[in-house]
């Protein structure tokens, strides 16, 4: 199987203050890791150096085989990112805003790839309705139709629950079922063990900057998700 | 699609966007409009002057209102790309990031240069002076070039810290001082009606600033805006 997400010795400092170290992660094409870890283990920051939103301070990163941050427009247009902001402009409408990111992609005929994406996500109705309107969840459904519209290889989601209800965080799960149907390659952090329990197929901990342990839904086995994460965390 | 049509799509994108969202909230322009004809209205009643004294002060009064005017819509352009994460919603396009800069630049132009418009007729109708000579004309237009090529770059340092909104005043306005100067010297030339030749330094000065300040812009914005 191909690798699609490929990290070796890891380290990200902030003047002082380390906070990735040293860390070593791979995902293979078309696996969904949940990134679990306490507040500060570093999810944020390894993703958005995975985004090629942070440069590491040491270490190797190479996504779809390119590496960051020499070939980080590369990497750009095969990678879809939600994070627990939308990243969408309030005062432009759905399409609007999807349209805008649309002419950034590079996106040739984008009429007919948005009005797929809206499908996708349940907003077909709601297209021409400014997203100052929508609720959070309905923001962060158009979010993820932003992040799949130039139908990227790797997606990132960073804590993609944040903020949402029960009833839009069932209509998350699907669209996010979706989206790894599709035969994306899909990294989640989240603090929602049993979310990630359903969608995952690999759970990682991260805890103080590096990977303390890593298991495939397969051989969970009977142990449950939080039994694994605490063990992780008290080692 | 080769990078330099995809570099000028994105470019125009990022000023469509900008100018679609203002055109809808108008939180940006009607800040900067509002502040600039307080400015512009205080300045008429502090300076109860004779005519002649008037035109005298007429270019520092504009260049004054515009460079405040100018510094509050930069501030708010980029604070709202950060609140909102839209920052990074650009970042992660797969275009050369100068392109976002550019774009920036554009619309942070088309905004002051508005505003400019409005306020130059009222400040004409106070202050009893003709501003609408081409060549006072071509200074604002320099000057405001200028004023957002490095404003542009500087607010996206500053909106980075959790200062900004003290923060770049701060950093802009020494680094302005240049554009500033030569555009205030230039408009009393030409409102004094001062010889080609006096008035020709501080436009290549402008000129020089604009050249320097959009290259280095265009060189550094990927490394500011990175974490």
């Amino acid at each position: 199987m191909r690798k699609m997400i490929e990290v070796r010795k890891l380290t990200k400092r902030f003047g002082l203050k380390t906070v990735l170290r040293g860390l070593d992660f791979e995902v293979q094409a078309g696996e969904f890791v949940a990134l679990l870890g306490p507040n500060g283990a570093g999810k944020t920051t390894f993703l958005r150096i995975l985004a090629s939103l942070s440069r590491p301070s040491m270490g190797k990163v190479k996504i779809a085989g390119y590496e960051l941050p020499g070939q980080a427009a590369a990497v750009r247009a095969r990678l879809g990112v939600v994070s627990h902001l939308p990243l969408l402009y309030p005062d432009l409408t759905a399409q609007e805003n999807l349209e805008f990111y649309a002419r950034m992609y590079g996106i040739r005929h984008h009429a007919s790839r948005i009005t797929q994406v809206l499908e996708m996500v349940g907003l077909q109705a709601r297209r021409h309705d400014l997203v100052r309107t929508f609720s959070r969840g309905m923001q962060q459904r158009l979010a993820i139709g932003r992040a799949v519209l130039h139908d990227p290889d790797v997606m990132l989601f960073d804590e993609p629950y944040t903020g949402l209800d029960q009833d839009a965080s069932a209509m998350l799960d699907d669209v996010l079922k979706t989206v790894a149907a599709q035969g994306r390659t899909v990294v989640m952090t989240s603090h929602d063990l049993a979310r990630a329990e359903d969608l995952a197929t690999r759970f990682d901990i991260l805890s103080r900057g590096a990977i303390a342990a890593s298991i495939t839904r397969d051989s969970l086995g009977k142990d449950n998700l939080l039994s694994f994460y605490k063990q992780a965390l008290a080692a | 699609m080769n990078p330099r049509s995809s570099f000028l799509r994105a470019v125009a994108a990022v000023a469509w966007k900008d100018l679609a969202a203002e055109l809808r909230s108008r939180e940006l322009l009607s800040a900067m409009l509002v502040f600039s004809l307080l400015v512009i209205l205080i300045f008429n009643f502090a300076l109860e002057l004779d005519i002649a004294t008037r035109r005298s002060v007429t270019s520092g009064v504009l260049w004054t209102t515009f460079a405040f005017a100018g510094t509050l819509g930069l501030n708010r352009s980029l604070a709202v790309e950060k609140d909102r994460g839209c920052l990074d919603g650009l970042l992660l396009a797969p275009v050369d990031r100068s392109a976002i800069y550019f774009g920036k630049v554009i619309s942070n132009l088309a905004f002051m240069l508005i505003v400019e418009a409005i306020v130059l007729p009222v400040y004409s109708l106070l202050y009893n002076t003709n501003l609408f000579h081409p060549g006072l004309l071509a200074v604002i237009l320099l000057g405001s070039i200028g004023y957002t090529a490095v404003g542009t770059l500087l607010s996206s340092m500053a909106v980075q810290t959790r200062t900004r909104d003290v923060m770049l005043p701060i950093l802009l306005f020494p680094v302005a001082v240049p554009v500033l100067i030569s555009a205030v010297k230039a408009s009393s030339g030409y409102l004094s009606g001062a010889a080609w030749e006096e008035i020709l330094p501080w436009l290549n000065l402008l000129i020089a600033y604009d050249v320097i300040f959009t290259a280095i812009a265009f060189m550094v914005f990927d490394y500011v805006v990175e974490e």
